[in-house]
């Protein structure tokens, strides 16, 4: 019994090494078989990738849950010293550049040129503003010696000049350095990612214009969408855990 | 005594006119490359060079532990050795060592494939693999690091002058390339099987990999996270892990164990990989319980991420997690002996030879038994407080991780030499190899468990003088071993010019990858294959006509 499974034969082979037969685009990569095995592989790939960054932030997660429950009163005086009404506007402005990526991606559905730069850009843009924002949150940090590891001063907390804010025993009072850790650590591996993210929005703008996504290859807009959704939905839950602790009172 | 090897006439054969190797030449179509096999020719290469640069550290170590006092070296500087010699072997050898050089190889052929799902992401693994390497490298010229591989806090945040952050860097590096190769893998077996490779067909090597990978991508970003905070808390003095600033050096062993005890396992599962194809091979039964051992390394892979906590039962956690993280480690080590237990009935009434893979695949299914049971011993909570520390610990690891994964990979290279590089490597003095790394690692480390159960510390250089005799036996059995390894060294580049031919199948085995040219062509297969058989089916291979060697040109 002469098995079929295996080729046997020797095969006409193309001047580059690699069988060919041109009857697929040319985005296609040689070694997949067909362009929805690559497209699958590439969304699926950027699913597992997306899997790993939730671990990545789940360290900083971990340690964040395990600090706001033992130094509670430290966390919602550090969290009481952020600006709210920026921290709104800036998931405003985030949630909006994910309708426009989302709308990028829809664009190159669609292959609509010029309308995928311009919301591209538009997600630049935004992109941009959000990161704006955060400087001037940082910078507010700086002048008020809540930086931890810089020039840290706990005296806002024991002392409060605000009159509605309840002033902290000392001790506790230093636990707020590990509340402005976290709060660093987590907002800036956040804009970090958003810096990369912007990274590659320019590099596809670029390519972008050049017409390379609009004849049928959405997949990197598309995991890009993916990726810049993810990165969003990060800011989601950092919002509320950071801004947003007892702010009642 | 019998063989199953059966070599193409040697007066006439010839390696393929056309292959992977000779596809192109130049370092750049090497550097370069997106061919999964070149890439795992690169990494083979640059594991290796990391594997001696740890070995020698290895054997200074054990020349300063000859004599009970610390007098070859000073102490900090036996600090600085063990704790390099801790990096380098396991994120720059054991992590990689399987995976990324057989895996790599085999992974697209064992599935059908004509290469892994994403090729430039595999080389920027090397990179990555490469840029880790380089600072580990860095570190130990700049003075080197002396917190023991596990970087333990306080004493690596707040205690110490050496490199720790550059280190870090390193392995944060390395970290992510590991990711990047579990990722590929995954995506790979998901998406790349040819027509016919349903998950129960594809050889256990896959399904081994495949539990490697999940550890992979859900583990090493929670060690990369950890560095960074280590990183930022040893320059900026943050406080996350620093009790007086109300942070928690527990915080830190958590983190790390939450990676490290699963990284065990990334050290250990594609070693089992290897050896269930060997056994197989060399028995010709099809692996006994296929779906037994092929779900208990996705069960490894599972419960290896529940019991991180036996790191640190004397750490000052809770009494009643400590309970419960020593039942569930024990319940980790049935899966482990699952495969034992599948792999000796294979064995059992099957036609044994002894090539050199098998002999190697027999060591290590003795001494991964011995140090999986050693595990136990530490599981049990009572039993651990005295063991811990201790050399009885180091002689655990070195079971599992010397005699069990360093002994796959040298059964792997072996087993897979012959279709890497289209030549057999020499059959006699590899045998005398595989022999002499067996008892070599036996005078080495069996020791050290009676050492440890009398209560000797690990991590010190200088012992009482009633520990000697023993140190000398681990020494001279540490000599012994390193004349294991050079062995290989010397005779597997040798035998690339002069091997005999190895013909597609040598071994008469049944995977996919054997039914290719040996080496094969760069795309692997000039047509995509049909899997209509099962894994391992020798029937099928004995009845299938002797066909042509599939050479092109
Ligand atoms: C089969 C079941 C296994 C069990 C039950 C087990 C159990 C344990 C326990 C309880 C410890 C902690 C001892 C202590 O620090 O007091 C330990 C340490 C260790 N085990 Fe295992 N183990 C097993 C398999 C493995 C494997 C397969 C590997 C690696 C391939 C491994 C590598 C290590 C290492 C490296 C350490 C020491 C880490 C250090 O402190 O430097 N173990 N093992
Ligand atoms: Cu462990």
């Amino acid at each position: 019994m002469d098995s079929p499974s295996i080729a046997t034969t020797p095969h006409e082979l193309g001047s580059s090494g690699l069988p060919h037969a041109h009857d697929h685009p040319a985005f296609m990569r040689h070694h997949f078989e067909d362009i929805g095995q690559q497209r699958e592989a590439a969304s699926f790939g950027m699913w597992v990738f997306l899997l790993t960054e939730i671990m990545f932030f789940g360290g900083l997660f971990c340690a964040y849950l395990i600090f706001r429950n033992w130094y509670h009163p430290a966390f919602v005086a550090g969290s009481n010293t952020l600006d709210i009404t920026l921290g709104t506007t800036n998931t405003a402005v985030l949630i909006g550049s994910s309708f426009t990526m989302a709308m990028a991606v829809y664009s190159a559905e669609m292959r609509r040129k010029g309308q995928l730069v311009l919301f591209l850009v538009l997600t630049i843009l935004l992109g941009g503003v959000f990161l704006g924002i955060k400087a001037v949150e940082y910078h507010q940090k700086y002048v008020d010696h809540h930086i931890p590891g810089m020039n840290f001063s706990i005296q806002e907390f024991v002392h409060p000049t605000n009159p509605k804010a309840i002033p902290l025993a000392p001790d506790m009072a230093e636990k707020t350095q590990l509340y402005f850790f976290l709060y660093f650590a987590m907002t800036g591996m956040h804009a970090l990612h958003m810096i990369i993210g912007i990274g590659l929005l320019l590099f596809m703008v670029a390519r972008a214009s050049r017409g390379a996504y609009t004849a049928g290859h959405v997949i990197p807009v598309e995991n890009f969408g993916l990726y810049w959704h993810f990165v969003d939905i990060v800011w989601i839950f950092l919002f509320p855990l950071l801004y947003l602790i007892s702010r009642y009172r | 005594m019998s063989t199953i090897v059966s070599l193409p006439d040697q007066s006439t054969a010839k390696l393929p006119a056309k292959s992977y190797l000779n596809q192109e030449y130049g370092l750049k179509s090497w550097l370069l490359t997106g061919d999964h096999k070149r890439i795992a020719m690169l990494y083979l290469f640059s594991i290796t060079f990391f594997f001696v640069i740890g070995g020698v550290l290895a054997g200074l170590i054990r020349l300063e532990l000859l004599t009970p006092p610390a007098d070859l070296m000073a102490t900090d500087t036996y600090n600085k050795v063990f704790s390099m010699h801790g990096i380098i072997m396991i994120f720059l050898f054991l992590v990689p060592s399987v995976p990324a050089t057989i895996g790599n190889f085999l992974i697209p052929l064992m599935v059908g494939a004509r290469d892994l799902a994403f090729p430039k992401i595999n080389l920027l693994s090397w990179y990555l693999y490469m840029g880790g390497g380089l600072l580990v490298l860095a570190t130990m010229v700049l003075g080197g690091v002396d917190t023991g591989w596990t970087f333990t806090t306080p004493l690596s945040t707040h205690y110490l002058n050496t490199h720790v952050v550059t280190a870090a860097m390193g392995i944060f590096l390395a970290g992510f390339s590991s990711i990047f190769t579990g990722l590929n893998f995954i995506v790979t077996i998901h998406r790349m099987r040819c027509p016919g490779m349903t998950w129960f067909r594809l050889p256990l090597f896959v399904w081994g990999h495949y539990a490697t990978s999940i550890i992979m991508i859900l583990g090493t970003p929670v060690l990369a996270i950890t560095l960074v905070l280590v990183a930022l808390e040893r320059t900026m003095n943050i406080g996350v892990f620093d009790p007086s600033k109300g942070g928690d050096p527990l915080l830190f062993q958590h983190l790390f164990w939450f990676y490290s005890h699963p990284a065990v396992y990334i050290m250990i599962l594609p070693g089992m990989a290897v050896i269930s194809e060997v056994i197989s091979t060399f028995s010709r039964k099809r692996v006994f319980g296929y779906t037994a051992v092929a779900f208990s390394s996705v069960a490894i892979a599972v419960f290896g991420f529940l019991v991180w906590e036996h790191h640190m039962f004397i750490m000052g956690v809770s009494q009643y997690s400590a309970l419960v993280f020593s039942l569930l480690t024990m319940l980790v080590a049935v899966p482990s002996a699952i495969k034992i237990f599948n792999w000796s009935m294979t064995l059992y009434k099957g036609s044994i030879t002894f090539e050199t893979p098998m002999l190697y695949a027999f060591g290590f299914i003795g001494l991964f038994t011995i140090g999986g049971l050693t595990g136990i011993f530490l599981a049990t909570l009572g039993m651990d407080v005295h063991l811990t520390e201790t050399y009885f610990i180091v002689a655990h690891f070195h079971f599992v991780m010397v005699g069990g994964m360093l002994m796959a990979y040298l059964a792997g290279v072996h087993f897979w030499w012959p279709k890497m590089t289209g030549r057999m490597y020499p059959e006699a003095i590899s045998k005398t190899a595989a022999v002499i790394t067996f008892i070599g690692f036996i005078v080495t480390f069996f020791p050290q468990f009676i050492l440890g159960y009398l209560g000797m510390p690990r991590r010190y250089a200088a012992y009482p003088a009633d520990f000697q005799v023993l140190n000398v036996f681990s020494t001279a059995g540490a000599s012994i071993l390193g004349i294991g390894y050079l062995l290989p060294m010397l005779y597997l580049p040798w035998s690339l010019k002069y091997g005999e031919i190895a013909g597609d199948n040598p071994w008469q085995a049944t995977g996919l990858e054997w039914q290719i040219q040996s080496p094969p062509l760069t795309e692997n297969f000039s047509e995509i294959p049909i899997m209509d058989h099962e894994a391992y089916d020798y029937e099928w291979l004995a009845n299938k006509t002797h066909h042509e060697v599939q050479t092109v040109g």
